[in-house]
This record gives structure tokens, C-alpha cells and sequence, in this order.
């Protein structure tokens, strides 16, 4: 167990190293920061001088070990365009985007088990193709137009709902489902999939013959045998949540989170916030990926961890 | 009920390949696929059907609605955006970006995945632990956040988008195939082709390469949908393609503002990229199905316990 952690927190440092060099390769190779940060008007002495600033006219490796000292330090500099750290301004900004991944994660987590549960009861019924219909619909929904339509019809024609920011729990309902739709239809088939394989299994046979009710076969081996699965593949959704995938959500609502914090350092130009930003989430996706893999390990427990 | 009556277009006899009679009987199939060629003929022709320029601003006629809506006239089909744009016209043209940006990363993600996969398959060893390490350390990564670090520092514009796709979405493909060969790899063919003496070459295209079109096709298509909507998603945040060119998520992100005023700047073009991706999900979803062979023998299994039933107590399958 131990060992595997070890294991698992190399490989981790590997991902951070590679986000590193990705990083450090656009930023300083591809593109130029001083082109970016400085307005057009800058003139040649101007650009020059903030070049020298930022250490940018030293030598390509000089300027990689003194990057990665940062990094190693979580110092990240002061954000250019609100003119303090900003590792502080994304420690400000990541409980809301937490609690929105959960609110959206925690509905579609919710509902797909027993939409789906119901849906493999009977395959090829109605209530099964219904699922499988409304998932695929799940899936092709762009989230920024679900966005904009909840908008409109619950906050612009109904009134009901606040269109955007954040506040009392009722800000939540829209960004949350919004968020949550293309979790809960790629759950949802996950757990159809899986239950209707399950209950095929000979030992569904065997235990309903041994006189077991089927809502025992159902909740006590075939759901069960589906939660390794499902976990994976909600501890995956929580990561792609994490990974970026709120910025459409956030930027829709204007919900004060990471994304909307990242969208804003890239229109002001503001590369050191932006890094900050990756860096932390880099981290904390692999933490998720290591508790997720030893909560799998307790779950179930034929998984080998190597 | 259904199985009746899907059962009858077999029962004539039929000249057409089996492949074809099998897409007749999914429904959602077949509509998905004549979706699919009616958008692609949409784009292809795109300049022949729009009624107006798609970037043609008409001061005098700003913000109409569609026609059947009071206000809205005939000259304007599904009105006109806050600049005079004709709306169905920027629809039409919007196609191309989607399709365009579809393709060329599903071709190039796809290409570079399947040629390291086959290679760490099929090497094994050092050269397999070597690739597959990049693949989960990149499968890692913060994915859209370090897109859009990249976009941003190079500058918006289509081909970063294809490319910066591209890089991020090889991975799916190279796991796929390295697991697909590596079960190949043992079967007797390969080895007797080894035997007689074929060179890796000729091993990994002649006898491994075939046996992943299935899988592969099917993955490209529901990667297809994933890269149609990462493209709709980036153009709506502005990083994506950029004015005058169109693109769907442009157009939403334009008629953004208007929401109160213009229900329809937003409608459309959403509901175009719904459609297109759906249509899409659903002729994958037929076939994943029919050209997989276990889950060939599931639906016949089904079949066989439906016609089973039915010839045991007709009256109540009818009921």
C-alpha cells in the first residue's frame, strides 16, 4: 500500500514535470510574455526594460531552473493585472469552483443510479429506450447553450431563478444542472450497461433461485458489482470538472471560480495568474487520481495495486 | 409489437448488402445518418444555398425575428443578428468550421495515435513502457485550462485550434490500438506470418491494421462529436475560430447579450451544434452495436427470447 503510493506520488511528479516544461516551452519558446503583457504601443526601450524585469534576456536553461525553483517554492509572482500573488487570488477562487463541481457531480450521481437501474430492468422497453434517448441527448447538448436556455426560460420568462453570480443556495440550481447534464447521461449509461450485463450473469440466476427477492438480486449484487465502475467514472467526471471544463459553466453564469478567473488573466494578458492556475490544478488532479485509486482498492478488493 | 414489424423488410427478398438492411431496421440510425449527409452536403454547398453573404452587415434591417414570428419577414428565413446578418445564412456557413475543425483533428489525432500505438504494441518492452508512460502522464494533464494557456499565447485562429486538439487528443486512440495488438500478437496468424518470414511492416499493416477498423471507426466518430463540441466550446469563450469567419459557438457567444431581446441569435446556432452532434451520437450508437460481435449476440440472444415468448402467449405481446 505504501509502496503503491510512492509509487503513484513519482508518477504524479512526473505529470507536474511535464506540465512544466509545456508551460514553460509556450510561454517563453512559442510565444513572447512581453508581446503579450505590454500594449502595442509600448516602445523598443519599454519592452526591453520589461524584459529585463522579468529575467526574460537571460539564457533559455538559467531561466528553466529559476522557473522550476518557483514553481517548487508555489511562488508564482504577483498577477500582472491585480497586482498581488496570485496563488492567492486562485486559493480565493477554487472553493466556488469546488462547491459547484460537487452540486453538479452530487445530482448527477443522484439520479443516474436509479434512472439507470430502472432502465435495465426492462432493455429495449420503454423506459429503456427513453434513457438511452434523453443520454445521447445528455451528450450532445453543447453546455454553454443549455446555459443560455435556462437562462432564458427560468430567469428572463419565468423570473423564478437569478440568471447569474453567485449567493444564496437558489444561484446554484442552474450552473449545478447545467454542469451536471453531460455527467449524469454518461453515468447514466454506465450504470444501464453495466446492471443489464450483471443481471445476465449466471449468479443472478442462482441466487433468485435460491430464493432471493429481485430487489435483493438487484440492490445486493448487480448495483453492487456496478459501483467500481460508476466510482471511476465519477471520480473521472470530478476531474474533468477540475481539468477546465467549468470555465464553460462559469463563464456563462459568472460564477466567481477558477475558469472565470482564468478567462479573466487571459484577457488581460495576465500569464502569471494563468500559470498559477494550471500549476494548482495540475496538483490537485493528481492528488483526486491517487485517493480515487486507493478508494478503489477498499471497494474492491480483487484490484491489485502495483 | 416492434420486433413485428421491423422484421418484415428481411422476410422480402432483398438484393441489397446486409450492412444496408441492418441500418433500415434502426430507425435512429438511419435518421442519424441522412442528418449527417445532409450537413455535409449543407457545408459543401454552403455557398450555393445561403440566401445572403454570411458577414454582410444591413444596418436598416437589425435584430428581425424568424418569420412566422410577428415583425419577421420571408426575406429573412430565421431573422437577422444585432448587425443585419442573415441568420439561416451564417447557420449554413457555420457547418463548414464544425466539420472542418472535425475532421482535420479526428485525421490527425487519430493518425498519430493508431502509428504509436501499433509501434508500443507491437515492440513491446522498453519502447511500450516509454509511450504508454506519455500517454497517462499527458491523460493526466489539466486538459482545457493547458489549452487554453497554449491557445492564448499563440493566438486564437483555426489552426491552432486543429493543432492544440490534435496534441491533446491522440492518447484515446494510441490506448485502444496498443491493447487491441497486444492481444493480436498472440494469435496464430500473426505468428505464422512471423514464421514465414514477413517483416514488422508487413505484420503490423497487413494483419493488424484490419482487425482495428471496427473499434477505430467507432471511436473516431464519437471523437468526432467530442472535437465538435471542444470547437463550439473554445469559439464561445473566443479562443476558437475568429470573426469574420463563422462558426456556431461564435454566433451563440454573439447572440449572447441580445438574450433578452433576440431569443432566436442564440437558438439556432445552438441548435444546430445539438443536432449535428446527436445525429452523429446516434448513427455510433447503431454502430457500436452492429460491428461489435458480442453485442451482435446479445441482440440476437434478445431476439430469440422475444420470438420465444411471443409464439408462447401471442395475446399478450399484442396487447
Amino acid at each position: 500500500m505504501g509502496l503503491f503510493i510512492l509509487r503513484r506520488l513519482l508518477q504524479g511528479l512526473l505529470v507536474v514535470i511535464g506540465v512544466t516544461i509545456v508551460v514553460f516551452v509556450a510561454t517563453r519558446l512559442v510565444g513572447d510574455p512581453v508581446r503579450v503583457m505590454l500594449p502595442l504601443s509600448a516602445t523598443a526601450e519599454e519592452r526591453a526594460e520589461f524584459q529585463h524585469q522579468l529575467g526574460l534576456d537571460r539564457p533559455i536553461p538559467v531561466q528553466f531552473v529559476e522557473f522550476a525553483q518557483n514553481l517548487a517554492t508555489l511562488n508564482f509572482g504577483d498577477s500582472l493585472w491585480q497586482r498581488r500573488p496570485a496563488m492567492g487570488i486562485v486559493l480565493a477562487k477554487l472553493p466556488n469552483t469546488l462547491t459547484l463541481i460537487a452540486c453538479g457531480l452530487g445530482v448527477a450521481i443522484l439520479l443516474a443510479l436509479p434512472l439507470g437501474a430502472i432502465a435495465a430492468l426492462k432493455p429495449g422497453g420503454l423506459a429503456d429506450r427513453l434513457t438511452v434517448f434523453s443520454g445521447l441527448f445528455g451528450l450532445s447538448v453543447p453546455q454553454f447553450w443549455m446555459g443560455l436556455l435556462l437562462i432564458m426560460v427560468f430567469a428572463v420568462i419565468f423570473r423564478v431563478l437569478p440568471t447569474s453570480g453567485i449567493g444564496p443556495p437558489v444561484h446554484y440550481i442552474l450552473p449545478a444542472i447545467t454542469l451536471g447534464l453531460p455527467s449524469l447521461a454518461r453515468l447514466m449509461m454506465l450504470v444501464r450497461s453495466t446492471v443489464i450485463d450483471e443481471l445476465n450473469q449466471q449468479y443472478v440466476r442462482t441466487a433468485r433461485a435460491k430464493g432471493l427477492h429481485f430487489h435483493q438480486v438487484l440492490f445486493g449484487h448487480a448495483l453492487r458489482n456496478a459501483l467500481p465502475a460508476f466510482i471511476t467514472l465519477a471520480g473521472w467526471e470530478f476531474i474533468s470538472g477540475l481539468a477546465g471544463y467549468t470555465v464553460v459553466v462559469e463563464t456563462v453564469f459568472a460564477w466567481p471560480g477558477l475558469g472565470q478567473a482564468a478567462m479573466q488573466a487571459i484577457q488581460h494578458n495576465d500569464l502569471f495568474l494563468l500559470q498559477a492556475i494550471v500549476f494548482t490544478v495540475a496538483i490537485l488532479i493528481v492528488a483526486v487520481n491517487i485517493a480515487l485509486d486507493v478508494a478503489h482498492k477498499f471497494i474492491d478488493p480483487r484490484v491489485e495495486l502495483g | 409489437m416492434a420486433v413485428l414489424e421491423i422484421s418484415a423488410p428481411i422476410t422480402r427478398p432483398t438484393r441489397l448488402p446486409p450492412i444496408v438492411v441492418e441500418l433500415w431496421r434502426d430507425k435512429s440510425g438511419l435518421l442519424g445518418l441522412t442528418i449527417i449527409v445532409l450537413l455535409l452536403l449543407m457545408a459543401i454547398f454552403a455557398p450555393l444555398l445561403a440566401p445572403y453573404d454570411p458577414a454582410v452587415q444591413a444596418v436598416t434591417t437589425r435584430l428581425k425575428p424568424p418569420f412566422w414570428v410577428e415583425g419577421g419577414s420571408m426575406a429573412h428565413l430565421l431573422g437577422t443578428d444585432q448587425l443585419g446578418r442573415d441568420v439561416l445564412s451564417r447557420v449554413i456557413f457555420g457547418a463548414r468550421a464544425s466539420l472542418l475543425v472535425g475532421t482535420s483533428v479526428v485525421a490527425l489525432a487519430g493518425t498519430f495515435g493508431v502509428l504509436l500505438g501499433l509501434f508500443a504494441g507491437y515492440k513491446g518492452g522498453r519502447t511500450d513502457a516509454i509511450i504508454m508512460r506519455l500517454v497517462d502522464i499527458q491523460v493526466a494533464f489539466p486538459g482545457l485550462l493547458l489549452i487554453l494557456l497554449i491557445v492564448s499565447v499563440v493566438g486564437p485562429g483555426t489552426t491552432t485550434m486543429i493543432v492544440v486538439l490534435a496534441c491533446t487528443n491522440w492518447m484515446i486512440y494510441a490506448r485502444l490500438v496498443r491493447g487491441i495488438v497486444l492481444t493480436i500478437r498472440q494469435s496464430a496468424y500473426v505468428e505464422a506470418a512471423e514464421m514465414t518470414g514477413c517483416k514488422p511492416n508487413r505484420v503490423i499493416f497487413k494483419h493488424v491494421l484490419p482487425n482495428l477498423s471496427s473499434p477505430l471507426l467507432t471511436l473516431g466518430i464519437l471523437e468526432f462529436t467530442n472535437v465538435v463540441l471542444a470547437e463550439a466550446a473554445m469559439s464561445f469563450l473566443g479562443l476558437g475560430i475568429q470573426p469574420p469567419a463563422t462558426s456556431w459557438g461564435l454566433d451563440v457567444a454573439n447572440g449572447r447579450d441580445y438574450i433578452f431581446v433576440a431569443w432566436w441569435l442564440i437558438t439556432f446556432p445552438g441548435l444546430s451544434i445539438a443536432v449535428t452532434v446527436l445525429s452523429i451520437n446516434l448513427f455510433a450508437n447503431w454502430l457500436r452495436v452492429t460491428t461489435d460481435p458480442q453485442e451482435r449476440e446479445k441482440r440476437f440472444a434478445r431476439q430469440k427470447m422475444a420470438e420465444r415468448r411471443r409464439s408462447r402467449s401471442p395475446l399478450i405481446s399484442k396487447a
